[in-house]
């Protein structure tokens, strides 16, 4: 009999990838795709949809090809960088303008304007979270405050919004030729508009934000069948869609109450499973949606965001031009021992988890004229650790839980000196599973699990098998918890530097 | 020039005009400097782009000097390797049920630049960074195959059955280690080739001899393909033989 195969896309903010797991949920096939970042005026970064779209197909098609003859691949499932924000016309296909990226911060004012408004306090009430321009919500009102016509056309339901699983979803299943409009319930939280507990638009947020409830796609459990993906395959499922984060926990095989993965890679997200409860936060993470298998009720999750992590890598790369390639800061940072008293605050759009500053702006603190651009790979790398300090505090603050260990992946996880030192700075050993891919695995596991590839999640567990592992040193950990304080003044430094 | 190779000879004539133009012309100038009809220098710029000698701007079409090019005097970075190597390791572990390495030439020394644990979750150490012997080990046979001291010329320092093997190891494409460096262990690796051909790493499997030889000493199948299968994805993730 031939193998039964699970194509997952992985949509990123840096790249679209493709891959192909078989039942012991090992990769068969990999391609990838970068894409087009713009950044029209500073502090604007923008995607061209149209270009995803074609990545997508063309990755997808590739693997497809790829593992031909092998086996059948019977179903899809879709991970998506989330709260990207995509308007687009629904006869003809076409965006109104670029998609708005999670990292873009034009809607700074527009939030502050929201935030004093004495119904404010209804938001995080009804959604789980403050009111911040990371959420799509904020942008998909600017979109329509700035595009000529759009809500009027919006409230006509001539125009369409989606975060990028919709976008993807619709034009799989046919666009403009019946394409099906939906969210899975893990985007639709991230949105600001979702009522968190019963998973449905709130009919006050969206007249609190201004938004045509008629542009609103659908809300789906992430696990279950969502369409015949028909621009790929005449008979494919797309059984799953998660944003990528969740699909991360899910592909860590993070199943029960308390287990936490973090993720490294344009940002990094440490997520912990809460179960069926709705964790009240007060420490600085946020709750958010984890994952739904259709019939079943809604996990959530504890999450601690970090904008700016491999980013900051690929500042090094593009905007300094420091190093050729990413993984070349880890031979840059092993050409000295430490930092040279050197700190990097990568505040770039401001901080989110746990400070929640979206003024706070970046900042490199302790500069002597012995630091060299490797005292500056280093601190590049450390700003990482010291980061997934901040979040890990915070959550067990939030949790009441500590941390046996930290389950890594992302592109990072293959820097050596860095898995090191987040195991030093947490003092907990830092595991990284078979799988680096497990946004793709985890969009794998949903769809997989909905079309019967596999009978439950504890089919999915018994696939996770350590990798590696970093196990922290008593000596390094004592040290860096007394470096810490350092960070701390630096963090404050970059958030009085953004005060006006 | 007799015995000269004329693709090459035109290869090197549009380097040259891409290189004193500073990205500055496309095909249409570049066959016009170099007296070749466009078709022609189409196709030889296509494959000097494949091999990364040349980049070109995606919106003007306009040609310039590739990072392959500049980085044919330096070795390939060691971290850069294994960030590329790390999803076909992973899955070479995953499905051998083996514990993988990769390993490159840090000057005269075969050094340990990725490692993923054997896949039943025991108690297991990193090894990064780690030197092997390159005669007893199958990861070091193939580096050492295929290290320039050693291609087409003879070894001084081991006999003549060390050479042979090594001849071997270069003709079939992988190397075996039968309890050589550990007693008990075994081990499977094949190269890992850059984009212009050349070896830049071995990526190996290791685990009981018993498990990955037969009584006969010959590697069982399923894991030799998976290892030259592995090596080769890499070698394609490094641009080796085009996408
Ligand atoms: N060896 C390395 N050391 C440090 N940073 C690295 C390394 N390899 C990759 N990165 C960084 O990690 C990021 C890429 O990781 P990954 O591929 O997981 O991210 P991604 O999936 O593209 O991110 P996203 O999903 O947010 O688009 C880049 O920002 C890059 O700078
Ligand atoms: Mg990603």
């Amino acid at each position: 009999m031939a193998d039964r195969y699970v194509l997952a896309v992985d949509q990123g903010t840096t790249s679209t990838r493709s891959l192909v797991f078989d039942r012991g949920g090992r990769m068969v096939a990999v391609r990838q795709r970068e894409h087009r970042q713009f950044f029209p005026r500073p502090g604007w970064v923008e995607h061209d949809p149209m270009e995803i779209w074609a990545n997508t197909q063309r990755t997808a098609a590739q693997v497809l090809n790829d593992v031909a003859g092998r086996g059948d691949v019977v179903a899809l499932g879709i991970a998506n960088q989330r709260e990207t924000t995509v308007v687009w016309d629904r006869a003809t296909g076409q965006p109104v303008l670029r998609a708005l990226v999670w990292q873009d911060t034009r809607t700074a004012d527009l939030v502050s304007e929201l935030a004093a408004r004495p119904d404010a306090d209804q938001v995080a009430e009804r959604c789980g979270m403050a009111i911040a321009g990371y959420f799509s919500g904020p942008r998909l009102r600017w979109i329509l405050d700035h595009v000529p016509r759009a809500r009027e056309r919006a409230e006509r339901g001539q125009l369409l919004f989606g975060t990028m699983e919709t976008w993807l979803i619709w034009n799989l299943t046919g666009g403009p030729d019946g394409g099906v409009h939906v969210t899975d319930v893990t985007n639709a939280s991230r949105t600001l508009l979702m009522d968190v507990r019963t998973c449905r638009w709130d009919p006050d947020l969206l007249a609190f934000f201004g938004i045509p409830a008629a542009m609103l796609p659908e809300i789906r459990p992430s696990i279950g069948v969502l369409g015949v993906a028909s621009a790929l395959s005449p008979a494919l499922p797309i059984a799953g869609a998660l944003g990528d984060q969740q699909a991360a926990l899910f592909g860590q095989a993070c199943f029960s109450p308390g287990e936490a993965k973090c993720t490294y890679g344009t940002g990094s997200f440490l997520l912990q499973n809460t179960g069926t409860e709705l964790v009240h936060t007060r420490s600085g993470s946020i709750s958010t949606v984890a994952y739904q298998l259709a019939g079943e009720p809604v996990r959530y999750a504890l999450e601690g965001s970090v904008a700016v992590a491999g980013a900051l890598v690929q500042w090094l790369r593009d905007g300094l031009g420091l190093i050729g390639t990413a993984p070349e800061v880890e031979t840059l940072a092993r050409t000295v021992s430490d930092n040279g008293g050197c700190y990097v605050v990568p505040a770039f759009s401001g901080l989110l988890a746990p400070h929640w500053r979206g003024e706070a702006r970046g900042l490199v603190a302790g500069l002597t004229s012995y630091v060299t651009k490797g005292h500056l790979a280093r601190a590049v790398l450390e700003a990482t650790g010291w980061q997934t300090r901040d979040v890990v505090r915070a959550m067990a603050a939030d949790s009441g839980l500590s941390l046996p260990a930290l389950r890594v992946d992302g592109g990072m996880t293959t820097n050596n000196l860095l898995m090191q030192f987040v195991a030093d700075a947490l003092d907990t050993p830092v595991v990284r599973p078979m799988v680096g891919e497990t946004v793709s695995l985890g969009a794998a596991y949903a769809a997989g699990l909905a079309v019967g590839v596999w009978s439950d999640v504890e089919a999915l567990r018994r696939n996770w098998h350590r990798a590696a592992q970093w196990s922290p040193s008593p000596a390094r950990a004592r040290a860096l918890t007394e470096e810490y304080p350092k960070w701390e003044r630096a963090v404050q430094l970059s958030i009085a530097w953004g005060v006006p | 020039m007799p015995g000269s190779v004329q693709s090459i000879e035109r290869a090197a004539a549009i380097l040259q005009v891409v290189a004193a133009s500073g990205g500055r012309l496309g095909v249409t100038d570049i066959a016009e400097a170099v007296g070749l009809a466009k078709t022609t220098t189409h196709s030889l710029l296509r494959t000097l782009l494949l091999v990364g000698f040349v980049d070109q701007d995606r919106s003007t079409g306009r040609y310039a000097l590739g990072t392959g090019l500049l980085r044919l005097g330096s070795n390939l970075d060691v971290n850069e390797l294994r960030a590329r190597a790390s999803n076909w390791a992973d899955a070479l572990a995953a499905r051998s049920g083996h514990a993988v390495r990769l390993a490159t030439l840090v000057g005269e020394e075969v050094i340990v630049v990725h490692h993923v644990f054997r896949p039943d979750d025991s108690a297991q150490v990193l090894e990064v960074g780690v030197p092997l012997p390159r005669a007893t080990t199958a990861l070091g046979k193939v580096l050492f195959a295929h290290s320039h001291q050693h291609t087409g010329q003879r070894t001084t320092r081991s006999g003549a059955g060390a050479t042979a093997e090594l001849a071997e190891v270069r003709a079939r494409g992988w190397a075996t280690e039968r309890g050589e460096h550990e007693p008990g262990l075994g081990g499977i690796a094949a190269p890992v080739r850059g984009p212009g051909g050349l070896v830049v790493a071995s990526l190996g499997v290791s685990g009981p001899q018993s498990a990955l030889f037969d009584a006969r000493g010959v590697p069982r199948s399923p894991v030799l393909t998976m290892v030259t299968d592995a090596a080769h994805s890499v070698s394609r993730e490094l641009g080796h033989g085009g996408g």
